[in-house]
């Protein structure tokens, strides 16, 4: 039977825009444009290596986000992955770690899976703790932040490359995995890719079709609350001196007058 | 008075500095109860106790190193269950995330992740995030069940508070999802010497300007005569010059040292993210315009093989 592979995959305001607040304290999604997480192309190429390693695998890419979000799956279907799933429902804004896990779960189940494979933080809310959250929820292993997978007889292995150790992980299907920006660089969608991303298909659920109370969600439904948000006060311009053969000295003594030698 | 759990993060019962921070915070909130999993409960008691703890649950067993963040979750939440606690913090590693985020689950509770800081609130804790890669600070706070917070290295000082520290086992009974990723082995990183990058308090990094692993002992040796950790950016990790568990930033190590020294580092946002709550900021770099120097206190526009060994022979002679 065909390996059943689901790809969480998240829309995110670019990083490298001026990202801020709207005024009920939930990222200002107008503000940026938006893009696939990068940290979420190296789960897409993951899944299409496990794919074409098994020859036999179907990948089903899942955003739950906003109208825009849809960005973010035909990115991850002209990479290779099969088909979609868009989760949008306007009673989802401001959802937290927790309400987020719910319906990624709810829509895992709805797609049927052997294997999901997720990043390893979003770039935006950057909590790195939704994959663990979904394991939990889906009663199955975490296999998290790999920087290398395989998933042969019904197992995935990986490497964890942690702080103390680097450790060889294995479990049994189904199973969750998450990997890291060290697994390796994702694929460029060729244009071959890119048309055919367009006739994939690309399911849109909302809460009503997982079967999930609207006041499980939202901001109404977050067990968090954000009381305040300010911008960091800009860094006070420093000294700066151009190194004319005595730009170490000069260091030095700044930093000996700051207490720091 | 109200109970606070405090994850305790150790290696073999060496506590890590994290752990201690955490007590710190604990106290502001009510008494803290550290929650001691795995070998060397022993040693590490008495410093618990040193620092604040009025009790030390503990639980041994093999799961807790051979199988991955499921048993310590099945234990703390036995934990929870025998304190009633207003609040659980973990230290912001990445088990620790992952460890603390179903324990949230279970426990019908709300989680804030990679808190800078924490004091009390008439609705329980105030937890302030540094987020946006640290363009902006949030105070948040759980509004539902029993607060789950993860902190960051460095947000508070360890502070001695001698409390009783009793010790007591804590009973845990390890649910069938507890040995379903298996730890199959386990390679022990080479200690270097140098303080941990994320409890250090100066940070030495190096960039793409360094230009090759071997002219990374430029960066080591000024790292040396201040005592420092050394970090370095994704360019440089990617080349393939220094090991991944020294990268700071997004996809790296956070960190929030007293001083940070970026070296032949333009200052990218995913770089900045993992160093911009530094309290000094020093930069050398021979682009006048790297966006770094819009961070720094301290900057040199030049070459870092002519201004770091400079730099690094002046605090060797000043140090004496
Ligand atoms: C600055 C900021 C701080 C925040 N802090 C908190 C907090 O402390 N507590 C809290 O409860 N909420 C918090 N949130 C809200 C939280 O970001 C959202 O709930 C978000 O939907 C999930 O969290 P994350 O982006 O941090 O995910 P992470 O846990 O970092 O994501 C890991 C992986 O999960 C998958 N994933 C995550 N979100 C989606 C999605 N929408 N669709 C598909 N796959 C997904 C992706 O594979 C991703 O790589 C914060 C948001 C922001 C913007
Ligand atoms: C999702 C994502 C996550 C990322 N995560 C991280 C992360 O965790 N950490 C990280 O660092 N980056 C991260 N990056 C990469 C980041 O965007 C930058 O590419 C990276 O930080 C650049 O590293 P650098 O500053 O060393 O190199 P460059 O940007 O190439 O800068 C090198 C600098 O060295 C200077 N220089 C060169 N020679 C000398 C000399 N002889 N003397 C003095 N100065 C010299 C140059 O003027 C230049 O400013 C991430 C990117 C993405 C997309």
């Amino acid at each position: 039977m065909s390996l059943r592979i689901v790809v969480a995959v998240k829309y995110v305001p670019d990083a490298t825009g001026d990202r801020h607040f709207a005024d009920d304290l939930t990222t200002d999604r107008d503000a940026v444009d938006g893009l696939l997480s990068e940290l979420d192309e190296y789960a897409v190429e993951q899944a299409l290596q496990i794919a074409e390693a098994s020859g036999d695998a179907e990948i089903t890419v899942l955003t739950v986000g906003p109208e825009d979000a849809k960005d973010a799956l035909r990115k991850a279907l002209s990479m290779g992955a099969h088909k979609a799933i868009h989760v949008e429902d306007d009673a989802l804004h401001g959802t937290d770690v927790i309400g987020t896990s719910l319906v990624l779960a709810k829509a895992v189940e709805h797609a049927g899976y052997d294997l999901v494979v997720t990043g390893m933080a979003s770039t935006d809310g950057t909590a790195g703790v939704v994959p663990a959250l979904l394991a939990e929820r889906l009663g199955i292993p975490q296999v998290t932040l790999l920087s290398e997978v395989a998933v042969a007889d019904g197992k995935v292995t990986g490497r964890r490359d942690g702080d103390a150790a680097s450790e060889q992980l294995e479990a049994s299907l189904p199973a969750l995995v998450s990997v890291t920006d060290q697994s390796g660089e994702a694929r460029y969608p060729s244009f071959k890719g890119i048309m055919a991303a367009k006739k994939k298909p690309v399911e849109s659920l909302d809460l009503s079709d997982l079967g999930i109370d609207a006041a499980e969600v939202g901001l109404g439904g977050a067990w968090t609350a954000v009381q305040d948000a300010t911008a960091r006060p800009p860094r006070t311009a420093g000294t700066i001196v151009k190194d004319e053969g005595e730009g170490g000295k000069q260091l030095a003594a700044y930093l000996a007058e700051q207490k720091f030698i | 008075m109200a109970e606070v759990l405090v994850l305790v993060d150790h290696v073999d019962g060496a506590v890590r500095k994290p752990t201690l921070e955490l007590l710190t915070l604990a106290r502001r909130i009510g008494d803290p109860v550290a929650v001691h999993l795995g070998p060397g409960a022993e040693t590490a008691a008495p410093v618990l106790a040193e620092h604040g703890a009025v009790r030390v649950l503990t639980a041994d067993a093999p799961e807790f190193t051979d199988y991955l963040v499921v048993p310590k979750v099945d234990a703390l939440q036995a934990a929870a269950a025998a304190t009633s606690p207003v609040a659980v913090l973990v230290a912001s590693s990445a088990e620790g995330k992952e460890v603390a985020a179903r324990l949230a689950l279970r426990l019908g509770s709300g989680i804030i992740t990679d808190a800078t800081d924490l004091v009390a609130g008439d609705d329980g804790p105030v937890a302030t995030q540094s987020v946006f890669a640290a363009a902006f600070t949030t105070k948040s706070r759980v509004s539902h069940g029993v607060p789950v917070i993860t902190v960051k290295p460095n947000s508070a000082p360890v502070e001695p508070a001698a409390a009783a520290g009793t010790v007591e086992p804590l009973a845990v009974t390890f649910g069938e999802l507890a040995t379903g990723t298996k730890v199959v082995s386990r390679t022990p990183r080479q200690s270097t010497g140098r303080p941990e990058l994320t409890e250090a308090a100066i940070v030495v990094s190096g960039g793409r300007g360094v230009n090759g692993a071997e002219n990374f002992s430029v960066i080591e040796e000024l790292a040396d005569s201040l005592g420092a950790a050394v970090g370095a950016s994704r360019a440089a990790v990617d080349a393939g010059w220094y090991p991944h568990t020294n990268q700071v930033g997004q996809t790296g190590k956070s960190v929030s040292p007293q001083l940070y020294i970026a070296n032949g580092i333009s200052g990218a946002i995913q770089h900045r993210a993992g160093m911009q709550t530094s309290k000094t900021i020093v930069a050398v770099n021979k682009d006048a315009e790297a966006p770094i120097f819009d961070l720094v206190d301290y900057g040199v526009v030049g070459d870092l093989f002519q201004v770091v060994p400079q730099l690094t022979e002046e605090i060797k002679a000043r140090k004496g």
